[in-house]
């Protein structure tokens, strides 16, 4: 019985990872219809940049900001420079993503090398600490991913649903021609929102390579997890990202623990079951 | 007349080239083409994008393994007359499958869900022992003999090759006039009046998926013959990639544009390293990529009709000035 | 750094732009240079080239060229590379590939280019050798069983180890890592109630980690790269101290130079290894130095990727030195200098092939210790002298027990 409970707050840790992983990459596609491969690479970039910098500095949070900062830059570039040439032609843009993300995996290799990195996290963070209930030691920053996760869960929920530009990014989900109609700078607002989902991923780059490690192949590993844990909660929506991570998050713990074989498979399962039901996933909403 | 212009010297080729060229380009290219083209059919003729094609190949391509001759002792031989139809027609069923999975998805949706079922399937093939062998797969799928030859020698399989692409797109031809494939395009332009006709979409749609099997089956089972193996690293990550960046470069407007394609990426996967210090290869892989999916937004063969087009026009207008 | 490598590719570029003199010698390297091992398969690259090195360059007068092609760990990869190599470049010696599962594939391709001599890389599959052997497919070197000689008796006799839980990555190779481990750790006595096969490529461990039982003696941790820091790492945080015993390459300098929190608990973990990183033989003191004067921006010290080409390489090199670089034959000559070719490895022991061509090799026992700079390496705690590809056991008895598997070998 403790293995379940322990299993479960598992899943709910890795479930919080992924959730950030994919809320930039949900932010993306849900507003600009834009299915960005290369978002597994901006994760690695940020992680790598946030190992750099917390190992020059010491300084754990300035390796997180400056991950998420490097990778926001690295976003918006995308953006202007070869995304935002093909808004509305999402398969194009598709190609272009993988171009870029094989491009960004090879300088990441030539100037980080193949090692992998593990950011070293400050002490409130390292170790285990007891979990008395369940008589067994936790990892402290698992504990704190999920705090972490839950404040820019709320944070991202809050900018979009009660700011001003969140509401316009709200209506660009739902009516772009509309929005462009009404005269709002829609090519600004898509770097920004590619800066941002850039940043969060960055951010999540950093956290997993403290959480787990970095390694290239990350890239690809985090790249598939925010595929699934978007399309099986629905795009564009910050609850759906956050029930889709939970789904895939809880699921591959158990899976691991219970049935480690096919572990892998079922993820994948679960999608194909939720699309199949559920194409526009579970709290998506039905395209026009 | 025009096609005559192609097969010729497709013909006379080897006569002409080495058997690395033969056997590691051209044919190579021509096994990718006939995958990718069971890709840039579903894409011009259903408007849908499907990842899962190399996994319909791979599923051809398994099967030719499991039910044939192979050095890893798994598996029930069966005569060849059975095991041909028998791997296309596993291919069709798990095309008409994943048709059905995915006949209510549309556009990204559509990308996301063969893209979840092709990966899926790979972690299957990886994990799977009794069916797939797990990491290792297969070796020693030989093809049958010819005479005291192989069909498997370079000039053997180039020109079976070259005949399966031939007879796949004169199929792919006929398909799109049929009637069946008329309901196909008419899926892809207007699903929501043939609903309203009365005609339901979910048959048409889960036969071009089966039809693609078919075609991606037939690539399956001249790659599993050309490399005489088939390995979860066939159906991968990276191979339904490759599929993808091969049909858009070739162009989705135009099939027979994914045989193009695939000469392109070939001669890039293959010699990219000879032009760049030998670390950094991936980066110029990268970035001819890049460029072509900027410069040629209907993909490589649409540019080339462009420029012999306006080639022509200029040659047209030059006696007259 | 950067300019090296750019003074290098100006180098590639004009030996391309100059044709190759027909007297040259063409060496094919396959190694890995993209994705997850690209760090592994430079190391192994680094090792062909100090072999040519050391031999100045040139064998029987003749300047030996070498073309390296990268493959990507799946064999369809490696055999397009291979046949690359020999197609058009017309190479009929060919040095690779790294990973289990192409050396299998190219031990299958050679069988169809009897006049190509392949000499493996670091690839460690049991079954490339052991069942089914090409004539052309040579390894100076061991499998993974043979990496893990020594391990077994020591952890059962020495540390007193009864009980030990597995955790590897599911393919070939760890099966094979497992086997080493197993055979003699379960003959002296001892038991491996349970086997966790996970993925590769997993990054979460922490489920795994919970559910190994708490009354083993220690763990055996084959998993490499990535996945052994994620599973060290999460086997720390969650508080728990049983003792790890590595894999050959889950001790590796690539993993100990990770930076990362679990390196305490790693101090003293013992592992079956043919390379040592700090092993105090004259030989070794002088491969390892002059590899640090090569690649000063390489690893801490040469892994076993660049130890294992650098044999394969060397392999190549005195025998074309023998045969005055003649391969008119179709290389039968070379082959047959192949055959009986003993010299001295890297680690100071005399390697020799069996007649599967297969190496006998020396094998250590390691364990973990701090430098006095504080970073981590390997010392030898014993070195077991020639170790066959059977394990010392009879030929018969050792095929019969079948291939290696996720049950195969087992006592609970």
């Amino acid at each position: 019985m403790t293995l379940f409970f322990v299993v479960t707050l598992n899943g709910l840790t890795l479930a919080a990872l992924y959730f950030l992983a994919a809320s930039g990459f949900s932010l993306i596609f849900g507003l600009m219809r834009t299915v960005n491969m290369a978002h597994g690479a901006l994760l690695l970039l940020g992680g790598y940049i946030g190992w750099s910098v917390a190992d020059a500095t010491g300084l754990w949070a300035l390796g997180v900001f400056a991950g998420g900062l490097g990778a926001a830059f690295a976003g918006a570039l995308v953006q202007i420079g070869v995304l935002g040439w093909m808004q509305g032609d999402e398969l194009r843009q598709t190609l272009a993503s993988i171009a870029i993300s094989i491009i960004l995996a090879d300088l990441m290799l030539w100037i980080w090398g193949g090692t992998t990195y593990q950011v070293r996290t400050p002490d409130w963070l390292s170790g285990g600490m007891r979990i008395e209930i369940l008589g067994i030691g936790y990892a402290k920053v698992r504990l704190y991913l999920m705090a972490f996760a839950l404040v820019v869960g709320v944070a991202l929920w809050l900018f979009i649903q009660k700011t001003r530009i969140g509401a316009v990014i709200r209506a660009g989900v739902d009516d772009q021609d509309m929005l462009r109609a009404l005269g709002y700078p829609i090519n600004r607002i898509f770097v920004l929102v590619f800066a941002m989902g850039g940043m969060l991923a960055g951010m999540a780059g950093v956290i997993a390579g403290s959480a787990l490690s970095i390694a290239p192949g990350t890239d690809l590993q985090f790249l598939l997890s925010s595929l699934v844990v978007v399309i099986v909660g629905g795009m564009g929506s910050v609850g759906g990202a956050a029930l889709g991570a939970l789904l895939i998050g809880l699921a591959e713990q158990y899976g691991l623990a219970y049935a480690p074989t096919y572990a892998a498979v079922v993820t994948f399962v679960i999608m194909v079951v939720v699309l199949a039901v559920r194409p526009q996933g579970l709290l998506g909403q039905a395209e026009a | 007349m025009r096609y005559l212009i192609v097969l010729i010297p497709a013909l006379l080729l080897p006569f002409v080239l080495t058997d690395f060229w033969l056997a590691q380009v051209l044919t190579r290219s021509l096994i990718l083409g006939i995958i990718a083209l069971s890709l840039s059919f579903l894409a011009t003729y259903l408007g849908v994008v499907s990842f899962a094609q190399a996994s319909l190949a791979g599923v051809a391509g398994y099967a030719i393994a499991y039910f044939g001759p192979n050095t890893v002792g798994i598996g029930v031989p069966l005569p060849f007359i059975v095991k041909l139809p028998l791997a296309l027609l596993l291919a069709m069923i798990a095309g008409a499958l994943i048709g059905f999975v995915a006949r209510r998805s549309r556009g990204i949706y559509a990308i996301m869900i063969t893209l979840a079922i092709g990966v899926a399937f790979f972690y299957f093939t990886r994990q799977n022992y009794v069916l797939f062998n797990g990491f290792t797969g297969f070796s020693g799928v030989l093809p049958p003999a010819l005479g005291d030859r192989s069909w498997g020698d370079p000039r053997p399989l180039y020109y079976l090759s070259l005949g399966v692409a031939i007879i796949c797109v004169a199929m792919v031809q006929g398909f799109v006039r049929s009637p069946l494939g008329l309901a196909v395009q008419a899926v892809r332009d207007a699903p929501g009046r043939l609903l309203a006709l009365g005609i339901p979409t979910t048959f048409p749609i889960i036969a071009a998926f089966a039809f693609s099997g078919l075609i991606a089956g037939s690539g399956g089972i001249l790659n599993a013959w050309f490399q005489e193996r088939v390995s979860s690293f066939s159906v991968g990550f990276g191979p339904i990639i490759d599929i993808l960046i091969i049909s858009v470069i070739g162009g989705l407007r135009h099939p027979t544009g994914a045989f193009v394609g695939a000469i392109v990426y070939v001669i890039l996967d293959i010699f990219a390293i000879d032009l760049i210090d030998r670390d950094r290869f991936n980066l110029l892989i990268g970035i001819v990529l890049l460029a072509i999916v900027v410069a040629a937004p209907n993909g490589l063969q649409q540019l080339a009709i462009d420029w012999v087009g306006a080639l022509r026009k200029r040659a047209a207008k030059t006696p007259a000035n | 750094m950067k300019n090296l490598k750019i003074a290098v590719s100006a180098l590639a570029l004009s030996a391309a732009a100059v044709p190759a003199s027909a007297d040259d010698i063409k060496i094919g390297v396959i190694s890995i240079l993209e994705g997850a091992f690209a760090a592994l398969g430079q190391d192994g690259i680094r090792g062909v080239e100090m072999a040519i090195a050391d031999a100045g360059g040139s064998v029987a007068g003749k300047d030996v060229e070498l073309i390296v092609v990268s493959s990507d760990a799946s064999p369809d990869s490696a055999v397009a590379a291979a046949r690359r190599l020999i197609e058009q470049d017309g190479v009929q010696v060919i040095v690779g590939p790294l990973s289990g599962s192409e050396g299998l594939a190219l031990r299958d391709l050679s069988r169809s280019y009897p006049e190509v001599t392949i000499i493996n890389g670091s690839s460690g599959a049991q079954d490339t050798t052991l069942r089914d052997p090409s004539e052309n497919f040579y390894r100076f070197g061991g499998d993974g069983a043979q990496w893990m000689a020594g391990v077994g008796t020591y952890a059962h006799d020495t540390l007193g180890y009864e009980k030990v839980a597995i955790v590897a990555e599911d393919y070939s190779f760890p099966y094979t890592q497992v086997l080493g481990f197993m055979s003699e750790f379960c003959a002296a006595g001892g038991t491996v109630p349970e086997k966790f096969w996970t993925p590769i490529g997993n990054a979460d461990y922490s489920s795994v980690v919970y559910s190994i039982p708490q009354d083993v003696d220690a763990i055996f941790v084959a998993l490499g790269g990535s996945d052994a820091v994620s599973f060290l790492t999460q086997y720390q945080q969650a508080g728990f101290n049983t003792p790890i015993i590595g894999g050959s390459i889950t001790i590796d300098q690539t993993v100990l130079s990770s930076d990362a929190s679990f390196r305490d608990m790693l101090l003293g973990a013992p592992a079956g290894t043919p390379t040592v990183s700090d092993f105090d033989s004259p030989e070794w003191t002088a491969f390892s130095a002059a590899y640090a004067e090569a690649y000063p921006d390489g690893l801490g010290a040469p892994s076993i990727f660049a130890h294992h080409y650098y044999m394969g390489g060397h392999a190549a090199m005195l025998a074309l030195e023998e045969v005055g670089g003649d391969l008119s034959d179709g290389g039968a000559a070379f082959r047959a200098v192949l055959d009986d070719l003993e010299f001295v490895q890297p680690t100071g022991g005399i390697m020799r092939l069996d007649e599967n061509r297969n190496g006998i090799v020396d094998n250590f026992v390691i364990e973990v210790f701090e430098r006095e700079d504080g970073s981590l390496g390997t010392r030898a705690i014993e070195v077991v002298k020639d170790v066959n590809q059977t394990l010392g056991q009879d030929l018969e008895t050792f095929l019969a027990a079948g291939p290696v598997s996720r049950d195969n070998p087992s006592c609970p």
